[in-house]
């Protein structure tokens, strides 16, 4: 037991619950950043901690979600229903959503310059367009980098249910990219031991005997500065014994709350994100996949609205009733909207000029709808003042959660980056 | 039931052939045990100790060694020759080398085995597969790309057949670059309907795309980062460079019957300007070398592959190397100074074997061997008892071997091998084969793959490090099997329990045990306890694959 610090059997479960200490603040963010932070004045309103991704995969039709043009040749079929906000309509497929209407703010004049699945995913969830020479954080690795927490066991960055490109750590490196959990049956894949406590225990201190010897000749913070080998076994194992884990679980939450958010996964992944926030959790990526309807647009936004509206609705109002909603900023938002125009194939293509997102909670100014879309559904103009870009959304969240958002961080590629780049939308806040 | 009485009852079927792979394993594993069977590879000793390869071997190796003198740095000694077998293998095939093939490499004369090693991984099918499967990211990334136009598998295929017949590779860059026909009979035809977005108005492979992929992948220049405008902080490239580029692939058409020269030519509208403009086809440097007839693609293929042209050969080099080391040569792997200059000087080595690529027509394998043959390639990653332990510096100046993250398929590939004694290749068993790319890929989704930026070091993460404690794959392949995995041959077969420990590290960590790790594990396996030998052995195998030096290359 040369170097008992670097070793993996240091934290068995005997002792793992006596290491919050020092090992607890180095989770995720130096050590020294953290305490910089711990010195820095708080912002004069309270702001959020958290944010719930639902990130709707391939697409949605804002005309068959969040900006229906009723009775108008773009429209089709699809009927407006009012909520619970005078003046603003819903399509049809929304109407639990159109219940909590205000308690949302709306965008309905979004813009960017991306019109591919990959890259306008990048784009909206890193509020960057993609570059050649470096990767962007996602907007969950920002805020678990810029408001460390030293309390956690469970990762802070999470994605239930991730699709094709989930959200990443970018520059700010791979212990930033979101946990994955594949399914929604209260348990995150492989955190169980395959072994008994004790014997585990044994593994581990053969381990050590392995680590010992590739130590020896080898700098002494090779672990600690370059293959956090060890310092991410120990993480790990703290994990895999942790209270916290119960978050992914729930089925603990009452049978009729876990009704509200429908028989789904999409529903059942909306749940545990509530519970995962109110453990500590900074960022929780949903997907709902299934939104790029090229072909019979209409059917496919009933199917997917009936999985949307439940478990959307109910997440705003499990949020409130848990007192997280002031902490908490839901995001509701896919990569891109789809053509006004109707293709042969009673389908909508790509549309990144004039599209919806729905924010709520953490200081967003509820019951507010922000621009217009034409009756004709024409381009909006992004130089527009009323046309809001994918990194405004960015800035203005990080604002809300009382992060510098200004700030530039030295890329690995030695080029300094901005958090964000967009304005602060005052409008949309309180 | 007629079928009944014709077939034997399934319970003798299957003792039937319980009996014979029983038996088979026993035999096979007694023999790895102590001597070689493998079939020997075609290798001439001596071959590459004649001064044609020497001189460049020796050339390299001044270089960096008047680097350290420079830096007054002290390199690492030599790694053992078992360590450098690893690397290659890792680097070459994705995998660590079998038992059986580490007995077999040390049947040979020293001094002889690095160089044999490569005669027999060259030929190996998985060398030139997993060489291609590497390439390929560079050249069509790792996307799926284009439905039904797009078919990666035979792409890469084709790309591991030209490694394998070790097809120069200016030749294999012109078929990339001038490829036409249909995806699906000329299977290089993929490089250029990769790049077809099915979602935009135009139809045919996107000019912009081809551009980047060619001067990134086989000049290493990154002109496409001023696709949009000029960069005025100083990029030397102006916008124009690169769309002049692109217009070579204007002609470029997607026809009935594929990829054709039918297409009008390329027009780009330049910021501040009200219409598009046809783009005039220009190279943006050595503009003496484009061949003034032919086609438009053909002149640009010929223009990349000149053997004038360095940047084609400095481009390939750093690339090798990079898949060698672990880490390029020149970072980022696909952006290389055109010219040194005293401030910025190309590091050693580059040139030397940038000549060496083009006097010798551009053979990969060549450069291969003379790569392995340097002593850079040969450093240990530590330092003898009694040094200080390399730096950072070190590892800069490449004056120790820097550890490297293996990739998600390495790890993967390396957990499979590891569980047989023999090399899994592409003559192995079909149910080998079939393990292996379904749970390849559950694996690497999970292990998290970088994509394309693959050379840029990371550590490690909480998800790796659950997936190697607690998931599935290491279960299956250290659980006691004696049919399947190797963890249970080598206690049934291993004369005593130091050969145990021996053999399990060498199949696992291609190395032997530390006298303190031999005495800790053998101390292990005998003590009287709650657990039985098998399990014993289980979790030697499950200390070692879950190390740090199992998941990194050393």
């Amino acid at each position: 037991m040369n170097n008992p610090c670097n070793s993996a059997s240091h934290i068995t479960r005997r002792t793992m619950l006596q290491t919050t200490g020092l090992g607890g603040l180095a989770w995720l963010t130096p050590v020294a950043h953290w305490l910089g932070r711990a010195q820095e004045k708080a912002p004069a309103h309270a702001p959020a901690k958290s944010v719930i991704m639902l990130w709707m995969s391939g697409g949605p039709s804002q005309l068959e979600t969040f900006d229906p043009h009723a009775g108008k040749k773009i429209a089709g079929d699809t009927r407006a229903i009012n909520t619970s906000v005078k003046g603003v309509q819903f399509a049809h497929g929304l109407p639990q959503v159109a219940e909590v209407m205000h308690e949302l703010t709306l965008v309905r004049s979004m813009v960017s310059k991306e019109g591919d699945h990959e890259r306008a995913t990048y784009n909206v969830k890193t509020g960057y367009r993609p570059d050649p020479t470096l990767v962007h954080p996602s907007i969950g690795a920002v805020v678990c980098h810029e408001l460390p927490d030293a309390e956690m066991d469970i990762p802070r960055h999470i994605s239930i249910l991730p699709g094709q490109w989930p959200a990443r750590g970018g520059y700010l490196g791979a212990q930033y990219d979101a946990f994955k959990v594949y399914n929604t049956n209260g348990r995150a894949g492989n955190i169980t031991a395959r072994v008994q406590p004790k014997r585990l225990d044994n593994r581990l201190e053969a381990l050590e005997q392995v680590e010992q010897s590739f130590a020896r000749g080898r700098r002494a913070d090779l672990d600690a500065k370059t293959t956090l080998h060890n310092a991410t076994i120990q993480k790990a194992l703290r994990m895999m014994s942790s209270k916290q884990l119960s978050a992914f679980d729930i089925t603990q939450a009452p049978t009729k709350t876990r009704a509200a958010f429908g028989d789904t996964n999409f529903g059942r992944g909306c749940l545990a994100a509530i519970q995962l926030i109110g453990a500590g959790v900074r960022c929780v990526e949903v997907t709902l996949n299934g939104w790029d309807t090229h072909a019979n647009n209409h059917e496919a936004h009933v199917t997917q609205n009936a999985i949307l509206d439940p478990a959307f609705a109910s997440l705003i109002r499990e949020l409130r009733t848990r007192k997280l909603l002031d902490q908490t900023i839901v995001i509701c938002a896919g990569e891109f909207g789809r053509t006004p125009n109707i293709n042969a194939a009673d389908g909508r293509d790509h549309w990144p000029t004039g599209f919806s997102i729905a924010l709520a909670g953490g200081g967003f100014r509820a019951g507010h709808v922000h621009g217009a879309t034409a009756a004709d559904g024409a381009k909006l103009d992004p130089l527009d003042k009323e046309s809001i870009h994918v990194a405004d959304i960015h800035t203005t969240v990080q604002h809300a959660l009382g992060i510098e958002y200004a700030k530039e961080l030295m890329t690995p590629i030695g080029r300094p980056m901005a958090l964000s780049d967009g304005r602060v939308i005052q409008t949309l806040l309180k | 039931m007629p079928s009944e009485k014709i077939a034997p009852p399934l319970w003798q079927r299957n003792l039937l052939f319980a009996v014979v792979c029983v038996a088979g394993a026993g035999a096979v594993v007694s023999n790895l045990l102590t001597s070689d069977t493998m079939s020997a590879p075609k290798h001439q000793a001596g071959r590459y100790e004649k001064p044609s390869f020497r001189t460049a071997v020796d050339f390299v190796d001044e270089e960096f060694a008047a680097d350290w003198k420079k830096a007054g740095l002290e390199p690492a000694p030599p790694a053992d020759e078992l360590t450098q077998i690893r690397r290659l293998s890792l680097g070459l095939t994705g995998t660590i080398p079998s038992l059986q093939e580490i007995r077999a490499v040390e049947a040979q004369p020293e001094g002889e085995r690095i160089q044999w090693w490569l005669s027999h991984l060259f030929e190996d099918r998985r060398t030139s597969e997993y060489l291609a499967e590497r390439f390929a990211r560079a050249y069509v990334g790792v996307e799926n790309g284009p439905f039904l136009i797009y078919r990666r598998r035979r792409f890469v295929s084709w790309l591991a057949d030209e490694f394998e017949a070790n097809r120069p590779y200016d030749k294999i860059a012109r078929s990339l670059i001038t490829a036409e026909g249909l995806w699906t009979n000329n299977p290089e035809v993929n490089f250029v309907t990769v790049t077809v977005d099915q979602n935009e108005d135009k139809k045919g492979p996107n000019e912009v795309k081809l551009a980047a992929r060619v001067t990134r992948a086989f000049l290493g220049v990154r002109i496409d980062c001023v696709q949009c405008h000029d960069d005025h902080l100083g990029d030397e490239w102006l916008q124009k460079d690169f769309h002049q580029l692109a217009s070579f692939f204007g002609e470029a058409d997607m026809a009935i019957s594929g990829i054709r020269e039918t297409g009008k030519p390329y027009e780009f509208k330049y910021r501040r300007q009200r219409e598009p403009v046809k783009v005039p086809a220009i190279v943006p440097f050595q503009p003496e070398l484009l061949p003034e007839r032919g086609r438009p693609r053909q002149r640009l293929a010929r223009w990349v592959t000149h053997k004038e042209n360095r940047a084609f050969a400095r481009a390939t080099v750093n690339r090798v190397w990079a898949l060698m080391f672990g880490r390029p040569l020149v970072e980022p792997v696909d952006e290389i100074p055109l010219e040194d200059s005293p401030e910025n000087p190309y590091p050693p080595g580059l040139e030397i074997l940038a000549d060496d690529f083009i006097i010798y027509n551009f053979n990969l394998q060549r450069l291969i061997r003379i790569i392995a043959a340097t002593r850079v390639f040969g450093l240990d990653s530590k330092m003898p008892d009694g040094r200080t332990p390399p730096t950072l510096e070190h590892d800069e100046h490449w004056a120790a071997f820097a550890l490297s993250r293996l990739r998600p398929e390495q790890v993967a590939g390396s957990i499979i091998q590891s569980a047989s004694l023999t090399a899994i290749d592409a003559d192995s068993h079909i149910i080998f084969q079939l393990n292996r790319s379904i749970q390849l890929g559950e694996f690497i989704k999970r292990y998290g793959d970088i994509g394309e930026d693959e050379f840029y070091i990371q550590g490690g993460t909480i998800p790796q490090r659950l997936l190697m404690m607690n998931g599935n794959l290491v279960h299956e392949r250290i659980k006691n099997d004696l049919v399947a995995n190797a963890a249970s041959r080598i206690l049934a077969t291993a004369p005593n329990d130091a050969k145990v420990v021996e053999a399990t590290y060498l199949a696992v960590l291609s190395r032997r045990p530390s006298a303190e790790e031999a005495a800790y594990f053998v101390r292990a396996l005998s003590q009287k306890g709650f657990l039985s030998r098998k399990a014993k052995q289980a979790d030697l195998y499950w200390a070692l694959i879950n190390s740090t030096e199992f998941s990194w290359n050393r």
